[in-house]
């Protein structure tokens, strides 16, 4: 046997393997491609062999291939037969290759899914590491919904090793199952207090990662990130969360509040510059989450600057990087405290490094003001001269353009000099961004009217020597710049002192060069000058000169006719014409001009962006109403069901102006094309006519290139640094003058205030060269406000928006391996499927035999209840069983609802199917309320308290609302019941309360509500059912109530749930105190084991009086009635489901009679519905069927007759006693009447 | 997260790369040639940031990376990594790199792939910061291949013998291409502990 593995070995050690490859390739540097094609089919030979270690050995040679940019997904079967090798060695060659190269799309991913879990399980800790190491980077949708539940295991493995690894991988199972983020996130919260640090940090890793997409889910964890943040000393750990802070402070800034203290403390403490650069950084969100300018930040923010600029001066560049990177965020909100460090950010932009200048320039942007943006863009405009030709210098020319536009032109005084400074940056060759600047110019010259003339006869210079802007290529961006200036010139042409020579340059033959929609604007806007030059001749006696420029367009527009692009034909030859009648109409003397400016009459007014979107709908404008009533359906088409055409028809037309119509227009174009190039009697659009068109297109004149080796200056252009001289002088002297003004003002008064003169001028001094009226952009008039900003629907992490505190319903569980495939039901499918006896069951025979007897135990338990003292082991026992006459499926339920480390191996438990029983229950509920009333709460912080009150006060009204709603819901349900019964005229409702005195004494009032908030809830406890029971406490006397501490006596079956580490008779603190006449609500949350009996707890209150004098001890006993009905969940049904429960005979009946009962019959469903939570399924007449359900899924169903004062009501239940119960406490609702 | 760790040298030979989102063969080379690009083109004493190429992430991202005698080590990360703290991160890698493989140097990289990658994988993984601790990475990467060394056992021994024999016969394999030892030159960061 050694002699043959022995000989297998000496086999292979000839084979190539990696080192040898990697020589190979080295060796055969000049034909790389044919030696590693080669070492492929290599390759493909060692793969076919059936020893492992040859195919490990391929495998590893294939990674290496792929990272030089071979496919190998070929390869991708037998790279599975490695990775299920025994031994390790070959396994991690298989688990590295398939990280390297599956994905989504592998398809032979799912065979692995039974070998990576074998792995996972594997009692070998490497082999365990190597499969989450791989599954990490190649995790699907359907390994992580079938690995969710083996990984969420290996959390609690034994081996930190293991467990930080399994930690870590469960973010790449949320991202791509997110169901399992709310089961598995109760044991991730444990791991950040888990005692190795590795473990801890890859919990704080995952939590930060999940926070920072959706960070509102995970601001409860914020005590506990507090809690870590002040004793962690590990770094990474400590980084990463003050980043997860700086994500949360902007949604509660009391947490800000909180965290400067100490935040500012590892500041002056720290030593290690990534933490100290964190520290900062979250300290500034803090200050722009509290950004109401608190006077005593002010210190904090001087001390985040103060380091930064620390960083920035540092003579580490990444240093000053990352400081340059955290000031621009403080500009945001505290620009004045930056804009101190003016100098050393001027500095920072002769830096030689690119990333900081970049940097720089950002923080530029928040500091001009009025008074150095000039200077600030002087200086810009010299760095754009040095840096030639690279993309850096387009980022500046960006930046200049945002600078000086931002926020509406604030900071422009001068707008001449701005032109100039756009007309400059004209000059700069080879940028992309000619647009940018074409738009700008454009903007000004509209909004500015009192720039326009000055606009005007620059860009008529521009036009005049565009030559010089267009000489180089085609491809110059910078041509934009003369769609802006033509436009400009034409629409504003009365500014033009020479409109002739204007349009005389925009006509010359070289415009035909230029891109299409900039030769349409020429030719309108020619049309424009053509008509201010008639308008100027007007009225003179020789018509020579007007004569003279419709000759000038008759000549040169033919050039435009022949043009190839459709707009500049179309345009060109209509307006040929035009000027041809004109010539004709000058000839005849006729005066013309007034006719032709009327073509351009009229103002254009600048429109905002979004104006079009918020134009908003008329009142009575229903877009998506018919215009024409839809043709009625043809006999032809009888065949087809009605309901198709009502569906689908109304699609059809609203669709009329989306884009599913415009492809459909497409394709049916493409479908035309096709068509006709098959019809051979369709004439086609021969190539060859198309080239007589194309003649005179560039491709055939030789472009000459122009070498310009003297700088670029148009003559005779203005240069924007005279600005900036005449800016200066002119502000030096309206200073003098103002201080002129002032002494004499000071002369007039003395003695008053003398600040203005001495101090820097401030930034109001500065007045505008020219008076300057920005036209604002138009908007609609009621322009609808909207913000829009939506997230991107395609973003992984949304569906990782998921509330974490709500608890946990059945249906959430993560899916355990079970023997045969579940089919999944849809709930209303599955409220019917739970009457109907169970399939097969699962479980073994054995086990069946225990459950029948422990379901006798039961029975002769609620007979003799006082009997029951037994051993307190068989008790813990019978309370892990489930209830007695339960029906089968709720106890499978109850498997699949417990935590899956406590199934052991053998047992098999049905997920889904019969999972979904309570799920119907949880959305009534309030997700939140447990928590709340956890006392634990107290403990926390002060704010936090305040808080905690704020939003139960709030949530009273919450409840009170909703009860209104729920009686409503009652009334509704019994409505829309009315079927083929006469509709009655139904008087109102009487109004219902749900609250009853509980006790009371001469201190305090306790009312109890009587509906209580019931639901199920699972978790880590085994099956007991929850109820929580509202109380409001009200203070009667005139003292302070303090101390105030609720007890119940807790039988066997009903306990009052106490916070950890509490003993069993421990009394709960009401997390408030009540001044006098001040009533609070609190909540507690019982567990209940059996619901068919009702239940009294004796409970007491102790409270101190704290009047001015004295503060005495009081007490107040009380009684907790919990009834059956509490127990009972408002589910709707529908009437089939019902007629299915009935009929599967599992019900056993009862029935009640009740006599004198006065009240309409829709009152007397009203009041069922709203006090023994029923809901109406069906109602004929006085006759209406009724359904509910207990938190332990049991069904009521009750038939309610009524007849001359005398109402009869049968129930079904398939549990007797529960049933009866019921009944009673009905008997005893009407009795009260 | 991390998006991408790659090394390459100053010719832009890939010598590891790891992506923790799934690209096409091609597109990862040319994000390696533009991330070559990129960060060769900077000099010795600039910043260690790039803000990303336009192929990896777009503007969200960031370019990461350290330069060591003739490699380049690249790490394109988002938002929430700190960026001093990536910066560290490279550092503990090389530094267990050259304690894993006594006095590191760029043929190590060549011809021993697969144990960069095994290193890697007990420091980052799935695109998350496992372990930071060197001694710790450098533990578990030699229990590794402890293992290995078991299970190959007597049948490994002729393989081993032979490659041993097959590098010997080799002239190009050592000191003659003249690769220097990665120095490690780390400016004055105080790293984690």
């Amino acid at each position: 046997m050694a002699l043959k593995i022995v000989k297998g070995s000496i086999d292979r050690m000839f084979d190539k393997n990696l080192q040898d490859l990697v020589r190979g390739i080295r060796n055969h540097k000049e034909d790389e491609a044919k030696y590693i094609s080669t070492c492929i089919d290599e390759i493909k030979q060692e793969l076919k062999q059936d020893n492992i270690a040859v195919k490990a050995n391929a495998v590893c040679k294939l990674t290496y291939l792929q990272m030089l940019g071979y496919d190998v997904s070929w390869a991708a079967f037998n790279i599975v037969e490695v990775m299920s090798s025994s031994k390790f060695t070959f396994k991690r060659i298989g688990y590295l290759a398939a990280s390297q190269c599956f994905h989504e799309g592998t398809d032979v991913i799912m065979l692995t899914t039974n070998q990576i879990r074998k792995d996972l399980s594997s009692p070998n800790q490497y082999d365990t590491g190597v499969a989450l190491t791989g599954l990490s980077c190649f995790v699907t949708p359907d390994l992580a919904r079938d690995l969710a539940n083996d990984i969420m295991t290996l959390m609690s493995h034994t081996k930190p090793y293991i467990r930080k690894k399994a930690v870590l991988i469960m973010y790449k199972v949320f991202l791509k199952y997110p169901e399992s983020l709310r089961p598995a996130f109760p044991r991730l919260k444990e791991k950040l207090e888990d005692p190795d640090p590795g473990v801890q940090s890859a919990a704080v890793n995952v939590i930060c990662e999940l926070a920072r997409r959706n960070p509102k889910n995970y601001l409860s964890l914020a005590p506990l990130f507090f809690k870590l943040m002040t004793s962690s000393t590990n770094n990474w750990v400590l980084i990463k969360i003050i980043k997860l802070f700086g994500a949360l402070t902007p949604l509660e800034p009391r947490l800000g509040k909180k965290l400067i203290e100490p935040l500012t403390n590892l500041i002056h403490s720290t030593s290690a510059m990534s933490l100290l650069y964190e520290c900062v950084n979250t300290v500034i969100a803090v200050l722009i989450s509290l950004s109401s300018g608190m006077p005593n930040h002010s210190a904090s923010i001087q001390l985040c600057v103060q380091k930064l600029r620390i960083l920035i001066e540092d003579s580490d560049q990444n240093l000053k990087y990352l400081g340059l990177l955290a000031m621009s965020k403080i500009l945001k909100t505290h620009p004045k405290s930056v804009q101190s460090h003016k100098d050393l950010i001027l500095q920072c932009l002769d830096d030689k490094d690119e990333s900081i200048r970049l940097r720089a320039l950002d923080l530029l942007y928040g500091m001009v003001s009025k008074k150095n943006l000039m200077e600030i863009v002087k200086k810009l405009m010299l760095h754009v001269d040095k840096a030639e030709g690279t993309t850096y210098r387009d980022e500046l020319l960006t930046k200049i353009i945002d600078i000086c536009s931002q926020s509406n032109y604030q900071y422009i005084t001068n707008f001449e000099w701005y032109i100039s400074i756009l007309v400059e940056l004209t000059r700069l060759e080879g940028t992309r961004h000619g647009h940018l600047i074409a738009s700008q110019m454009l903007d000004v010259a509209i909004r500015v009217k009192a720039i326009r003339g000055f606009a005007v006869a620059q860009m008529a210079t521009l036009l005049d020597n565009a030559h010089l802007l267009t000489g180089n290529t085609q491809r110059n961006g910078i041509c934009e710049v003369l769609y802006a200036a033509a436009w400009i010139c034409g629409e504003f042409s009365e500014h033009l002192e020479d409109p002739m020579q204007t349009l005389e340059a925009m006509l010359r033959p070289k415009v035909a060069t230029l891109p299409g929609h900039i030769q349409a604007v020429y030719v309108q806007n020619a049309a424009k000058l053509f008509a201010t030059v008639l308008q100027k001749h007007e009225g003179e006696t020789d018509s020579q000169a007007a004569q003279e420029t419709s000759q000038l367009l008759i000549d040169r527009l033919p050039l435009f006719v022949q043009s190839a692009n459709l707009e500049v034909q179309e345009r060109a030859s209509c307006i040929l014409q035009l000027v041809k009648y004109i010539q004709k109409l000058q000839q005849k003397n006729v005066e013309v001009a007034e006719e032709v400016t009327a073509l351009f009459a009229g103002e254009l007014n600048p429109v905002a962006p979004k104006a079009q979107k918020k134009v908003p709908i008329p009142e009575g404008l229903d877009l998506d109403a018919w215009i024409n009533e839809p043709p009625s359906e043809s006999e032809s088409e009888d065949e087809k069901p009605k309901a198709v055409f009502a569906k689908e028809e109304p699609k059809h037309y609203r669709s009329r102006n989306t884009e599913v119509d415009e492809k459909e227009l497409a394709r049916r174009r493409e479908v035309r094309k096709q068509e006709q190039a098959n019809n051979p009697f369709y004439i086609k659009a021969s190539p060859s006519s198309q080239k007589v068109y194309d003649a005179p297109g560039v491709e055939h004149i030789p472009v000459v290139q122009i070498d310009l080796s003297v700088p670029l200056k148009v003559p005779g252009m203005p240069m924007s640094d005279q600005y900036l001289k005449l800016e200066e002088e002119r502000q030096q002297k309206e200073k003098a003058e103002r201080k002129k003004k002032e002494k004499k003002k000071k002369r007039e008064k003395r003695g008053k205030g003398r600040k203005a003169d001495s101090g820097p001028e401030s930034e109001e001094d500065i007045t505008p060269a020219q008076h300057v009226d920005i036209v604002t952009e138009e908007m609609p008039e009621n322009a609808l406000p909207s913000d829009d900003d939506d997230k991107d629907p395609n973003d992984p992490h949304r569906a990782l928006d998921i509330d974490l505190d709500k608890p946990l319903a059945d249906s959430e569980k993560l899916p355990v391996r079970t023997h045969r495939p579940e089919v999944l039901k849809s709930p209303a499918e599955d409220r019917v499927s739970e009457s109907v006896p169970p399939e097969t069951k699962k479980k073994s025979s054995k086990e069946k035999k225990e459950k029948k007897k422990d379901k006798e135990k039961d029975r002769k338990r609620s007979k003799e209840e006082k009997k029951k003292k037994k051993k307190h082991k068989e008790v813990e026992e019978e309370l892990l069983e489930s209830q007695p006459e339960e029906p089968v499926q709720s106890e499978e339920t109850k498997e699949a609802a417990a935590p899956p480390t406590s199934t052991s191996a053998e047992e098999v438990t049905v997920p889904s199917s019969a999972v979904e029983t309570s799920s119907a229950a949880v959305p009534e509920s309030e997700p939140d309320e447990p928590k709340d009333t956890e006392p634990e709460d107290t403990k926390s912080s002060k704010h936090k308290k305040k808080k905690q009150k704020k939003e139960k006060e709030e949530k009273e009204k919450k409840k009170k609302k909703r009860h209104h709603h729920h009686h409503h819901h009652g009334e509704a349900g019994g409505e829309d019941s009315v079927q083929n019964g006469t509709v009655e005229e139904e008087e109102p409702l009487p109004p219902m309360s749900n609250y009853s005195v509980l006790a009371e004494n001469s201190f305090i009032k306790m009312m109890r509500e009587d509906a209580e908030q019931v639901y199920d809830i699972q978790g880590n406890h085994q099956d007991e059912s929850k109820v929580v029971v509202s109380i409001i406490f009200e203070n009667k006397s005139d003292s302070f109530l303090k101390s105030m501490e609720f007890n119940v006596l807790d039988s066997l079956n009903s306990k009052l749930q106490r916070p950890e580490g509490a003993g069993p008779h421990d009394g709960l603190t009401v997390p408030f105190q009540l001044p006098p006449g001040v009533s609070n609500e609190a909540r507690f949350v019982f567990s209940v084991q059996s619901i068919v009996m009702p239940q009294k707890l004796k409970g007491t209150l102790t409270f101190i009086v704290k009047s001015d004098e004295s503060s005495t001890h009081e007490k107040l006993d009380f009684k907790l009635h919990f009834t059956c009905t509490s127990y009972l969940i408002t589910t709707p049904c529908y009437s089939d489901a019902y007629a299915k429960l009935l009929e599967s005979g599992d019900l056993k009946g009862s029935s009640l009679r009740l006599e004198g009962i006065n009240m309409p019959f829709h009152h007397l469903l009203a009041r069922i519905c709203f006090h023994h939570h029923f809901s109406v399924v069906e109602r004929i007449d006085s006759c209406a069927s009724m359904y509910s359900r207990s938190i332990q899924g049991h069904h009521v169903c009750l038939l309610v007759k009524t007849s001359d004062q005398t109402v009869s009501i049968d129930a079904k239940c398939d549990e007797p006693s529960l049933l009866g119960n019921v009944l009673d406490e009905l008997k005893q609702t009407f009795s009260k009447c | 997260m991390i998006k991408a760790i790659l090394i390459f040298n100053n010719h832009g030979k890939p010598r590891l790369s790891k992506f923790y989102e799934h690209y096409t063969e091609d597109t990862e080379q040319q994000i390696i040639r533009e991330t070559f690009h990129l960060v060769s083109k900077r000099d010795e004493n600039v910043c260690n940031f790039l803000e990303g190429g336009l192929l990896i992430g777009g503007s969200e991202n960031k370019l990461i990376y350290r330069h060591y005698a003739t490699l380049y080590f690249v790490f394109c990360v988002d938002s929430s990594e700190s960026e001093l703290g990536i910066l560290d991160l490279i550092q503990v890698f090389v530094e267990t790199l050259d304690k894993c493989f006594e006095n590191v140097c760029e043929l190590d990289l060549i011809f021993h792939m697969d144990k960069v990658h095994n290193i890697l994988a007990e420091m980052v993984m799935g695109g998350m910061v496992l372990e930071t601790n060197m001694s710790e990475i450098s533990t578990q990467a030699e229990a590794h291949s402890k293992m290995e060394k078991s299970e190959a056992g007597i049948a490994g021994a002729p393989a081993r013998a032979v490659s041993a024999v097959k590098n010997m016969n080799l002239p190009e394999m050592p000191k003659n291409i003249n690769i220097g030892d990665i120095s490690i030159k780390v400016p004055n960061l105080s790293s984690f502990k």
